[in-house]
């Protein structure tokens, strides 16, 4: 069967995948249904939804909820998706060497990802952001640095495995270099847990990117969903509506990238599907 | 050798493979807090407002500042030994004094947090795997999708509005109210009823994990040899899921409530701040707004002792539930 019919075979992960694309057209369009600046007063504060011009409210500023959410929007993914590469190429680099070479580096990655796992990350990242000071850059960096161990660990599995296998060897014998063996012939064989996984992994991103711009760290110039969340909860009890609908943004994106992850994962490995 | 012997050789091998985790995380705050724009000199200088520059170099070399970097990280290893964490110049107080102030209410809300979740989730996790495939198990896996992706701070907040400021159950924030002097059992009662939502919001996440884990570990078991024996001898389904699955299915969640204390501190930040409990999540939040890096790399080292010695203690506890690890 192809991909595609796998794939459709989990109801839950095609629906996962339309409400992706919604939000990405939520990110895209942003600009031209809310040209204005989502910082800027847009009109009456503390308009309750459906009131004063305002879809889901506007907060204490005046500023439009529904417009913060479909520029957030761009924030969440943007990040999401640049944290979850950067991860993915360190975790990869480094967990292939490990794999390959064994010994020395391999000693050493297993120590530096004993040591990520045993570091509260959340804090971690509250931290690296706080020195570097919050801006796009220092967040993706800092949930980039918190999350490639996972990545690293599983791409030395898969590489431990292939290592001795025959095509590996054939390669050697040819005179094929390091580089190219595990780059152009390993690699590819392990390309479906690495989307799984990475897939997940921009899930928790947006997770961790909200938890920071809630607790302040978002970069001051870009409008986040965590930041709005933030801002609104000083009014928690005068307009729910400021902390409410920015919060059940950042859930369905985050469940319609597991869902999506958890279809890709039955998808690509089938051997799994038959035991849960 | 004998059993107990054995038993405090593991437990000693195990404590001496925790110092080096310790040490590297001691050297990575060391490297941290040089990576931070200005030392300490700096800050005492900006509180004090002016301070001519040869007042801070006869500082910076008072405080070791101006010795080359191994000799400031042999200063401060030193120090972290002598469970000196540095100066707090907000608070006024030394980091360490502070940190362990707010320790008690986090490992509140951190042991009744485990205790739920792991509960919880061992019971949900067993009746969805023993109802493969009926409406509870859909119940519950829709249950758990949905509660792992729901940021903590909005689930907070949301139980806030619901319970705090609509129906009026539960306190909005605080660990205990201090305006009516309670003391002896009132006070414990106080405290509980201040924990309870703080709790809940922390729990769901983990829950949601433990839940998963508990299915899926139930389900592995059944297809064991062991299973296919005991229902050939005619125990009752209930006999073999209780007696016979239940114990061995539970390993791998101890395990991985173990590896989810690092996530639960990250996790108590934010739930912390949300109702502020005045725990160690609370101080960052608060450190955060102060630009106080000192404390900030306190907590960072408290917490990361933590998650080491939970780790400790869970494989401590595995040693004891299954013997076969001893021996490798």
């Amino acid at each position: 069967m192809t991909f595609w019919k796998l794939f459709a075979r989990n109801r839950s992960a095609v629906m996962g995948l339309v409400i992706i694309f919604l939000i990405i057209l939520m990110a895209l369009t942003a600009p031209l249904f809310f040209p204005a600046d989502p910082f800027s007063l847009a009109g009456q504060p503390m308009s309750p939804p459906g009131e004063n011009g305002f879809l889901l409210g506007s907060d204490s500023l005046g500023r439009d909820v529904a417009a913060g959410i479909a520029h957030g929007a761009k924030t969440s993914l943007l990040i999401g998706l640049l944290a979850t590469l950067v991860a993915v190429f360190v975790g990869v680099i480094m967990g292939a060497l490990a794999g390959y070479y064994g010994g020395f580096i391999d000693n050493l990655l297993m120590r530096a990802t004993e040591m990520f796992q045993t570091i509260p990350s959340f804090i971690f990242a509250i931290l690296l952001v706080a020195i570097m000071k919050p801006s796009i850059e220092s967040i993706v960096i800092a949930i980039a640095v918190v999350s490639w161990p996972a990545v690293a660990r599983l791409v030395r599995g898969e590489f431990l495995s292939l290592r001795g296998r025959e095509f590996v060897q054939a390669c050697h014998t040819i005179g094929m270099n390091d580089i190219r063996i595990m780059l152009a012939e390993m690699l590819p064989n392990c390309l479906s847990p690495i989307i799984v996984i990475g897939s997940l992994m921009v899930a928790t991103a947006i997770l961790i990117e909200s938890g920071l711009a809630f607790l302040g760290l978002g970069d001051p110039n870009i409008m986040s969903w965590g930041f709005q969340v933030g801002a609104g909860r000083t009014l928690l009890r005068s307009a729910w509506w400021v902390c409410t609908f920015p919060g059940i943004a950042i859930l369905l994106t985050v469940l319609a990238i597991n869902l999506v992850g958890e279809g890709l994962n039955d998808a690509l490995n089938p051997r799994l599907r038959e035991r849960t | 050798m004998s059993q107990s012997s054995k038993r405090i050789r593991y437990v000693l091998k195990r404590l001496l493979q925790a110092i080096p985790i310790i040490l590297a995380i001691v050297v990575l705050n060391f490297f941290l807090l040089q990576l931070a724009e200005g030392d300490a000199v700096d800050v005492l200088a900006g509180e004090a407002g002016s301070a001519t520059p040869e007042y801070m170099a006869e500082l910076r070399a008072k405080f070791g500042l101006d010795q080359p970097l191994i000799v400031q990280l042999g200063v401060y290893l030193k120090n972290v030994v002598m469970l000196d964490l540095g100066y707090s110049f907000r608070h006024e107080m030394p980091v360490s004094q502070l940190v362990f102030d707010r320790f008690i209410p986090t490992l509140i809300l951190m042991s009744s947090t485990i205790v739920i979740a792991v509960g919880f989730g061992i019971i949900l996790g067993l009746i969805a795997a023993t109802g493969l495939n009926t409406w509870r198990d859909t119940a519950i896996s829709v249950f758990a999708l949905i509660t792992y992706a729901t940021p903590l701070f909005w689930v907070g907040l949301m139980l806030i509005v619901v319970f705090s400021l609509n129906l009026g159950w539960f306190p909005t924030s605080g660990m205990e109210n201090f305006a009516m002097f309670y003391s002896g059992w009132d006070r414990v009662v106080d405290i509980a009823h201040h924990l309870v939502l703080p709790t809940i919001t922390l729990s769901l996440f983990y829950l949601a994990l433990y839940t998963r884990l508990m299915r899926a570990s139930v389900l592995e078991q059944q297809g064991e040899d062991y299973v296919t024996t005991a229902r050939a001898k005619g125990l009752t389904e209930r006999r073999i899921v209780f007696v016979h699955v239940l114990r061995n299915a539970l390993l791998p969640v101890v395990t991985m409530a173990g590896v989810q204390v690092g996530a639960l501190i990250g996790g108590s930040v934010i739930v912390e701040s949300v109702f502020a409990w005045p725990g160690l999540g609370m101080l960052a939040f608060e450190a955060l707004f102060s630009r106080d890096l000192n404390l900030l790399l306190g907590i960072f080292l408290l917490s990361a002792s933590l998650v080491v010695a939970v780790n400790l203690v869970v494989d401590i506890i595995y040693s004891l539930l299954d013997p076969r690890i001893e021996v490798s």
